[in-house]
């Protein structure tokens, strides 16, 4: 089964090193047709204005709306997020353009700059019971979106909480003490929707290959029907003439 | 010296929280930025601009390198509140310049909220000898190199992201193409050495063992390395990528032609 990644810009090393480690080859998508040799496809982290400019530049955007529709498995992590919601706020002025898929409002930078960047122990029961290993998972939050409301026909995967007060207003010199008043929110950070899985975190960016797993998993189950294309084993890659980029490490 | 290894020289009370700013975070957003291109902007306009071409990152200056080196004086940090309006005009990653060894310039960039700060050679340094101390810091950042030694020092000291410092300001590719050559060199001939004979390369490149032979190991520098200074064609952006750059810093060449928008979208696609 080949994996698919969305390589315009962004992650997607770390993607194609995350499956590599789980025995799984991961092909760089960077053109339209490539679509067509892949069984399902992750879109990786980045900076969803510039990949939706080189996906537009690319022509990709018809290509990714029919690939989704077809009932592919398709993962988006963080920018990749943004691309499969339906609706997207916190866009930069004049707007950018976004994939579709989960029917979901997320709002883009939500836990505010790289400041506010964090990482987070998840609980995230659904795949604790599919993946089993350790009860939470390690999020990584870069300058992550949050999914703010859900359609009826979507799975929440896994919720971070946060405090009642505006995450927008953090100023070291005035300090509004509410935490007993307030209820804790919780936002949604991770999501599924039939064969679209989305998570506002990188598991990339950790050694827990479990959501990669999970996502295969997802891509096993849709394809009863015996597949398609002849992936050319050792020889000849789509991506030719590339040096292969070596992997930064993991930090712990 | 709570045996970490880190001396906080600086405090943690007055800006900075104490809570733990794990390295990977910092790194995270670098791993993010690959392949994408950062520009300098002077104005909210041209980050606009910059925003709308697809870049992945824009740098916030008052003066572009090329101006400093023209106009001559002392180059410091640009006007916060200048960078606070570009930081409000854009949705990507807004980073600033500090003065090498300024840790206060560094505290102010912090306290703005931006996402990264350049410890730049390209303003007047603040420090002949040392450098800022940026495991202090919540925010990570950026620092210039010439060759292996110096990347690995900056990384030491806390740098995230390394990029070379070619030479700003001149639209020459030479200085960054030497750079990055003296840098891929260098891990070429420390892959293939003998792990013995790695102390004694550490200790002629003046770098820290450890980064030293986990660079051996992994065969690159540990953090995302871009490419910077005196990039000024799309051709010498794609030079710095297959010479082993995980993208580009563009600057004053470009910020001059940001008014026409077609020339930064061009750019971009590479």
């Amino acid at each position: 089964m080949v994996v698919g990644v969305l390589a315009l810009q962004g992650s997607f090393n770390e993607h194609v090193a995350a499956l590599r480690r789980l025995g799984v080859k991961g092909v760089e998508i960077r053109k339209p047709e490539q679509l067509q040799n892949v069984s399902s496809l992750i879109i990786p982290g980045g900076e969803s204005t510039t990949m939706a400019k080189l996906a537009e530049y690319h022509n990709l955007f018809p290509a990714l709306r029919e690939f989704v529709k077809t009932g592919k498995p398709v993962w988006g992590t963080c920018a990749g997020l943004i691309f499969l919601a339906d609706k997207a706020i916190g866009q930069k002025t004049g707007g950018q353009e976004l994939i579709g898929g989960i029917d979901c409002t997320v709002h883009r930078n939500y836990f505010g700059s790289q400041i506010q960047s964090f990482e987070a122990e998840l609980s995230v029961p659904e795949l604790v019971s599919k993946e089993g290993g350790p009860e939470t998972f390690r999020g990584v939050f870069i300058r992550a979106p949050a999914v703010l409301e859900v359609g009826p026909g979507v799975e929440v995967l896994a919720e971070y909480p946060v405090s009642s007060t505006s995450v927008l207003y953090s100023s070291s010199a005035v300090q509004i003490q509410e935490e007993n008043a307030l209820p804790e929110k919780k936002v949604i950070v991770a999501v599924k929707q039939g064969n679209l899985l989305g998570t506002a975190f990188h598991p990339e960016l950790t050694s827990d290959t479990r959501w990669h797993s999970y996502f295969m998993k997802m891509g096993s189950e849709a394809q009863e029907e015996s597949p398609s294309s002849i992936v050319p084993v050792g020889g000849v890659d789509p991506s030719f003439n590339e040096k292969a980029r070596i992997d930064l490490p993991i930090y712990q | 010296m709570a045996g970490t290894g880190v001396v906080a020289v600086y405090g943690n009370g007055a800006i900075t929280e104490t809570k733990k700013s794990p390295f990977s975070v910092k790194v995270g957003l670098a791993q993010m930025l690959r392949g994408g291109v950062i520009m300098d902007v002077v104005n909210p306009e041209q980050a606009r601009i910059a925003e709308e071409a697809g870049a992945c990152a824009v740098m916030a200056l008052e003066r572009v390198p090329a101006d400093i080196r023209a106009q001559g004086g002392v180059a410091r940090m640009s006007d916060p509140q200048l960078i606070k309006e570009i930081k409000q005009s854009v949705t990507i990653p807004v980073m600033a310049k500090a003065r090498i060894g300024h840790f206060v310039e560094a505290q102010i960039l912090e306290a703005i909220g931006i996402d990264y700060v350049d410890e730049s050679e390209v303003l007047t340094p603040a420090d002949e000898e040392n450098h800022i101390n940026k495991h202090n810091f919540r925010i990570p950042f950026v620092c210039g190199c010439r060759n292996l030694g110096e990347a690995l020092r900056r990384i030491r000291e806390g740098a995230a992201m390394i990029r070379t410092k070619g030479e700003a300001g001149t639209g020459n590719v030479i200085e960054a193409v030497r750079h990055v050559r003296s840098v891929m060199g260098d891990i070429r001939l420390l892959r293939n050495m003998d792990d013995d004979e790695v102390f004694t390369f550490a200790k002629k490149i003046a770098a820290p063992y450890d980064l030293v032979m986990q660079t051996k190991q992994l065969g690159r520098l540990p953090v995302v390395q871009f490419a910077a200074g005196g990039v000024a064609t799309p051709a010498d952006a794609a030079l710095m990528m297959q010479l082993g750059c995980d993208g580009c810093l563009w600057g004053p060449e470009f910020s001059r032609a940001a008014t026409r928008q077609e020339e930064p979208e061009r750019l971009c696609r590479l």
